[in-house]
């Protein structure tokens, strides 16, 4: 563990936070009290010093990223969550299931990309059968064997076992053999019940999703967790979401990362609420580094920040920026302006010009590829 | 034109230091002893700039920049003018490689505007309670400054609004067509009613550069004279820098070293502002490096606000750097979010759409946890919530730095009324 400069203390004096940082020091927990000082102090940068250094302490300058395609295989969805973009009814203009031969196709269109994992997820279509989940999973592995797939949040996976009519822990072997890697994190937003039953009563319980979670690591599968925030919810709420990702990690050990994801509000039912700005999405990478540390990454999620934000993240806790993603749907429906794909070097130029070395992994963050560590 | 190739590779070259090394060893503790400097709100020197610029992390320049904006500017409020962007005409003879928006004389798109048309958009920007009419054109051939001095008058006649205009290459530009001085020309337009002038132009203050991005543009040392005698003819004004094209860094750190030197002098500057050059469809595109990144603009705006101890105010771009990292920067030393801009030619031909409403300024400057007010060009408080004194309200009782003439510097205007 590295030394902290007397500066940040006397930063962190000044801002109210010696506490905090007298635990951050000792690698102490964090408590939920400690995390809404961290949600109402009005020094940012203190906030952020402290975080980067729990960032540094973990990773040094090291910053991943990937070569990741994503297919959302269904736009149809019977959740009807309030703060959803991508959602549409059966029927409706716009709605789509892709075929297993077209999820095919899309991974064969990416043959020649040096893509090493394929992130899926779609609506829940209550129409899809079982068979369907395994057949998509055989096709992708089928164009690409070597690829990894990060498929089906924990809201899909308990539609998929209510669909084969058994438990999940009985149906995820099942999914594995037909190619699932791991999982990703969405579907999480706020745990909180009052959020919950205000914002997307028709989906799966907090309690649900986290019993969920437990299952898929419980089969051996890693997966991430997320947190949708800048809509409805409170502090208070999102601290209680964060501590119960952390409880759940103290059981299992089996996130790999957590990404909090903005709200966008363009095209859905709370396009009333402003959504978080660039200075709510740099605290919310902070509190995350320093309330989980139990959780390995922080990811600033390029795509939906925007670089100038995912950038500066890389300053205040967060080590990992996802990847140079092909296709985003779900997103660039509720608003986001990113450019779909980044150049892999375009990628790369701006994390170092972040101060970092870039370093590419697989979905299990396995070293692909690493910059030399002194720069010229 | 060609770069010659090593002036083309000096910032694709450049490389951020890495973050974690300035945590501890031996640059920590240089980068204690400058903030320790800064705190004790002292100046840093050429050399200790070029030290920030290679090895101090971006939190510590936040915070070095935040310990300066608070002793120059203590209140936590975020200023930002009501204005308008105006360009007379789009006719330019200086060809400079990195710009979009100028045409050549005879262009079938090139434009002078009408009496009629100007006077429209005044209006609605006065309706819409502007303080400022931001008005730069091309340096056309034969609209020269009587042209201007008749425009300002004509505008000052019929409407209660500041024309913040020109810049120094173009009143170089004038003086130079018409044969005459620089003081002679500036006299006439401060007759005319001028009440600032914009800091456009500046580009890089390093004839190196210039030579390369902008060689039939104004010279340096002109450009800061320019600045010196509209400072000495009683006007403030503002000053840029545009970096991230052919410069080196010490070049940065020499453009903002020549403006504190003339701000030393002459006291005359309100503001700066930085951007990157926005290379996307201008004339020399593919000449030019790619486009810096964001953190790169953090870096750059807070060295400015540490190395300009003696500027009150360091303006953000969010025409250039978009809404959300503009909101950033106001946590690395900038304390105004600049103009509405209600149009805005030059960069918007550049591809940059990064216009938006008084509303979403005011809810970005509150959620950083600081107080929107509207200011006048001098930033004098111009906000009906604002219960102090405005002052200053128009451009002689801002005439108050040392190099302003005696005749304007009434002993009343010399010091802010408590």
């Amino acid at each position: 563990m590295k030394q902290s400069s007397d500066r940040l203390q006397s930063r962190c004096e000044r801002a109210g936070l010696a506490a905090i940082h007298a635990k951050v020091m000792a690698g102490e927990r964090l408590s939920e009290a400690d995390g809404l000082a961290l949600y109402r102090n009005p020094d940012l940068h203190a906030v952020g010093a402290l975080a980067n250094y729990v960032r540094e302490a973990k990773h040094g300058d090291h910053t991943y990223f990937n070569v990741n395609q994503h297919i959302n295989y269904t736009n149809v969805c019977n959740k009807l969550c309030r703060f959803c973009s991508f959602q549409r009814l059966p029927g409706q203009e716009g709605a789509y299931v892709m075929r297993p031969e077209e999820v095919a196709q899309k991974i064969r269109e990416q043959l020649h990309e040096p893509v090493t994992e394929v992130h899926v997820v779609g609506g829940v279509y209550p129409r899809l059968p079982y068979s369907y989940y395994i057949d998509i999973l055989q096709a992708i592995k089928r164009e690409r064997p070597s690829i990894h797939i990060k498929a089906f949040t924990m809201v899909e996976l308990m539609q998929i076992a209510r669909l084969a009519k058994k438990p999940l822990a009985e149906v995820l072997p099942e999914l594995q053999a037909a190619g699932l890697d791991s999982c990703p994190g969405g579907g999480a937003e706020v745990f909180a019940k009052r959020v919950h039953d205000e914002g997307y009563h028709v989906k799966n319980t907090g309690e649900e999703w986290l019993e969920a979670a437990k299952t898929v690591h419980q089969a051996g599968l890693r997966s991430n967790c997320t947190m949708l925030h800048g809509h409805i919810e409170t502090i208070e709420e999102r601290v209680d979401h964060l501590n119960r990702l952390r409880l759940l990690q103290d059981e299992t050990g089996g996130f790999q990362t957590y990404i909090p994801l903005s709200f966008h509000n363009e095209g859905n039912e709370w396009s009333h609420l402003p959504g978080p700005t660039a200075m709510d999405e740099l605290r919310e990478i902070a509190v995350g580094r320093l309330m989980l540390d139990n959780i390995e990454h922080i990811k600033a999620y390029w795509i939906m920040l925007g670089i100038p934000i995912a950038q500066t993240a890389l300053s205040f806790g967060a080590n990992d920026v996802d990847g140079t993603v092909v296709e985003e749907k779900i997103y660039h429906e509720a608003g986001a302006t990113t450019p779909q794909a980044v150049e892999r070097d375009e990628l790369i130029r701006w994390i170092r010009d972040a101060g970092r070395i870039p370093v590419e992994r697989d979905t299990l963050y396995r070293v692909l590829w690493a910059e030399d560590e002194v720069p010229a | 034109m060609a770069f010659p190739s090593p002036t083309a590779q000096a910032v694709r070259s450049w490389r951020a230091p890495l973050a974690s090394a300035a945590q501890s060893g031996a640059i920590r503790e240089e980068l204690d002893r400058l903030e320790t400097l800064v705190d004790a709100g002292q100046r840093i020197s050429q050399e200790e700039a070029l030290f920030l610029h290679a090895q101090a992390d971006l939190l510590t320049l936040g915070r070095m920049a935040t310990s300066r904006r608070l002793q120059k500017q203590p209140d936590a409020r975020i200023t930002y003018i009501v204005d308008r962007n105006l360009n007379p005409t789009n006719v330019c003879i200086t060809d400079c490689g990195f710009c979009a928006f100028y045409r050549s004389p005879g262009h079938r798109e090139a434009y002078v505007l009408s009496r009629d048309e100007i006077y429209q958009k005044v209006e609605e920007t006065v309706r819409l309670g502007g303080q400022q009419l931001l008005m730069q054109g091309g340096h056309h051939p034969a609209v020269l400054s009587d042209w201007w001095c008749e425009l300002i008058a004509d505008i000052k006649a019929r409407f209660d609004i500041n024309c913040h205009a020109l810049s120094a290459p173009e009143i170089e530009h004038f003086a130079r067509y018409e044969k005459r001085s620089i003081e002679a020309v500036v006299a006439d337009l401060v007759e005319a009613g001028l009440g600032s002038v914009p800091g456009a132009g500046a580009e890089m203050l390093v004839e190196r550069v210039r030579e390369i991005i902008a060689p039939k543009k104004t010279t340096t040392d002109d450009w800061l004279d320019v600045h010196r005698k509209v400072h000495q003819a009683g006007l403030r004004s503002s000053a840029t820098m545009m970096f991230g094209n052919v410069e080196t860094i010490p070049e940065r750190i020499e453009h903002l070293i020549r403006l504190r030197e003339l701000q030393d002098e002459t006291g005359g500057f309100t503001a700066f502002a930085s951007w990157n050059t926005q290379p996307d469809g201008v004339p020399d595109e593919a000449l030019f490096p790619r486009k810096t990144t964001p953190a790169e603009y953090l870096r750059v705006q807070a060295i400015a606000r540490i190395v300009l101890d003696n500027f009150d105010h360091m303006q953000t771009s969010y025409v250039t750097q978009g809404m959300k990292l503009a909101q950033v920067s106001l946590a690395f030393g900038c304390d105004d979010f600049g103009g509405t801009m209600l149009e805005e030619n030059v960069v918007s031909a550049a591809g940059c759409f990064h216009l938006e409403s008084i509303q979403t300024i005011e809810a970005l400057i509150r959620n950083a946890g600081y107080e929107p007010l509207q200011r006048n060009s001098w930033y004098g408080i111009v906000d009906e919530r604002f219960t102090g004194t405005t002052w200053p309200k128009n451009r002689e009782q801002a005439a108050t730095h040392p190099a302003a003439p005696a005749a304007w510097r009434q002993p009343a205007l010399k010091s802010r009324p408590q």
